[in-house]
């Protein structure tokens, strides 16, 4: 039940793009195709729940008994750029199809800000998820929790390359072309999400 | 030019890099420690100052604490030449997105004298609201007499008029309210 | 090019939010008030001085091959400094920057300009550029932090000018998304017509 709650509030309520602004970088930048945007979601999705169990286990394990807490955001970036290096030769050799799926994606995914975001997130900010008391995740719900948010993430991303795809017909002033109009857009979806707040 | 990328220059080169910028961070930590420990203490202070009558003790130094519940509420009783005037009480509830914390200042013959966010993390130009300087919702509980009146908002019945679009952080911010309520009682019967 | 040069043409030429489109996270997230914006392009400009200024001087001693990881760890330490400064003697505005300021390290804008030109000049022209960026990137967060604050709350500066709410709507999500796509039209004209 719990997890369902998390799922709902991150895909739909919190969405990590449309609410919180992480990634849109990204967002903008590869969202002219969908098959783009789907390997773009793929990688993140991958790349971000493996990178929050790791940087959790880091921050309980290491830099909280430690006192080194300061060192948290140079220690996570490192986590995630070594962490998606890996992933990209561990890929290669295990999986070369899902390698060409995804491969060109990693290395953009080491500074979108949604992976070192939400690895900052689950270990410093309370969660209160369906009204309950508010407290820090554990382990199994920070993971899922990235897990979910990364749904979020490829679900606002694949509507809005469905979305940009249209707009290629359309016809658009000249300084409209390009982001503006991917922008104006992405505020009207924003708006469409803002229908499900007070959901969870 | 740059160095050759040879195994050992890259080595070399990066854990100098990351020593060098470890012993910066510490030395940078090491210096605004207190600081920070003093900007957060500076903060409490202030909200206890704001929610009190007028006094001449240092509330954070006779601090206490107040179970109810099971949940530990942290109390600074404020007092004016050795007679207490008043109880600033930290309470919190959970708020649109996570915890509003609160400071709720009640007077000896048990008024509300006023009330402060401390923290929160709620939606800007909506329940962010709570800390614009003198809103109606917050007002509002100023001089009040909780046992005269329902703590909730109107909503639920009660006699509290709710931030429009924000009713979920009002929600906790007077639910918060109604505990440092419940928590004066019990020092009251203490 | 001369020092002034370098400013201006990241400004304007080479602003980084509406012309090169870089570091929309912040843009988007932190702009809800003129003040807010401001902070938060100021705290990236510091970040990108110093990290410029850095990077130029240490960029002989770096192999070609762990060039990245080096220009992160660098910046990664400014982001920390600036971060708990920021914590001990401006509290209030670090709480309404909250998670943004630690995002500054993978703001495409940093680690873009050490790439593009930090390493390839001196400290002083690389801190000219970092001025230069620093300030267009201010400059966009400011205005659109102006314009969200103005439509969405009525007021300039954190004062208001009219009783009541504004438009809601601009304050929160959608507003950034549709306030910055109008910004960025009004910029093309605007630079269009002046030719620099």
């Amino acid at each position: 039940m719990e997890f369902l709650i998390i799922i709902i509030s991150a895909v739909f309520v919190n969405n990590i793009l449309l609410a919180q602004f992480l990634g849109v970088c990204p967002f903008l930048g590869v969202s002219n195709k969908v098959s783009t945007a789907v390997g773009m979601s793929g990688a993140v999705c991958f790349v971000m729940t493996l990178a929050t169990l790791v940087t959790y286990l880091l921050q309980i394990y290491v830099l909280v008994p430690l006192g080194l807490e300061f060192l948290q955001t140079i220690s996570f970036i490192l986590v995630i750029a070594a962490l998606v290096q890996m992933v990209e030769i561990i890929l290669k050799k295990i999986s070369p199809s899902l390698y060409s799926a995804l491969g060109i994606f990693l290395p953009l995914i080491t500074t979108n800000c949604t992976v070192l975001g939400i690895a900052l997130v689950v270990v410093t900010k309370e969660f209160a998820f369906g009204g309950g008391e508010p407290a820090m995740l554990n382990l199994g719900e920070s993971v899922f929790y990235a897990f979910a948010s990364a749904l979020g993430y490829g679900v606002a991303m694949i509507i809005f390359s469905g979305i940009r795809e249209q707009l290629e017909l359309a016809s658009v002033p000249k300084s409209f072309k390009g982001i503006p109009v991917a922008l104006l857009t992405a505020g009207i979806l924003a708006m469409a999400f803002m229908g499900f707040a007070g959901l969870v | 030019m740059a160095l050759e990328s040879t195994v050992k220059n890259m080595f070399v080169s990066l854990t100098v890099i990351c020593l060098v910028c470890s012993a910066l961070l510490g030395g940078a930590y090491a210096i605004t420690k207190d600081a920070i420990a003093q900007a957060d203490v500076n903060k409490q202070n202030e909200a206890i100052a704001r929610v009190v009558p007028e006094f001449d003790n240092v509330p954070s130094q006779e601090m206490f604490e107040v179970e109810l519940d099971g949940k530990n509420y942290t109390v600074y009783p404020a007092s004016l030449s050795g007679e207490t005037v008043g109880y600033a009480i930290n309470t919190s509830a959970t708020g649109f997105s996570g915890s509003v914390v609160i400071m709720v200042g009640i007077t000896a013959d048990g008024m509300i004298f006023n009330t402060v966010p401390v923290s929160h993390a709620e939606t800007p130009g909506l329940g962010a609201k709570i800390s614009e300087e003198g809103n109606a919702f917050v007002e509002q509980f100023r001089g009040l007499d909780p046992s005269s009146v329902v703590l909730k908002v109107k909503k639920d019945g009660g006699d509290i008029d709710a931030i429009t679009a924000s009713t979920i952080t009002s929600r906790a911010y007077t639910a918060a309210v109604e505990t440092a309520w419940k928590v004066f009682n019990k020092i009251k019967e203490m | 090019m001369g020092k002034m040069k370098v400013i201006l043409n990241g400004l304007i030429k080479e602003n980084p939010t509406f012309v090169l489109l870089l570091g929309m996270c912040p843009t988007l997230g932190t702009t809800t008030s003129a003040i807010n914006g401001m902070g938060m392009g100021l705290a990236t400009m510091c970040v990108l001085i110093l990290s410029n200024m850095a990077i130029s001087a240490i960029a002989r001693f770096i192999p070609d091959k762990v060039r990245i990881p080096c220009y992160i760890v660098v910046i990664a330490t400014f982001v920390t400094i600036v971060q708990l400064l920021m914590q001990a003697f401006l509290p209030s505005l670090y709480e309404t920057l909250g998670l943004f300021i630690p995002l500054i390290v993978v703001n495409c804008i940093v680690l873009g300009r050490a790439e593009a030109y930090a390493n390839k000049h001196g400290v002083i022209d690389s801190a000219c550029d970092g001025i230069g960026i620093g300030l267009g990137f201010t400059f966009a967060l400011t205005i659109l932090g102006l314009v969200r604050e103005i439509l969405g709350s009525g007021s300039v500066f954190g004062m208001k000018f009219i009783s009541g709410d504004g438009m809601l709507a601009f304050i929160l999500a959608p507003g950034a998304f549709i306030v910055l796509g109008y910004l960025i039209v009004v910029f093309r004209r605007l630079t269009a017509k002046i030719k620099l």
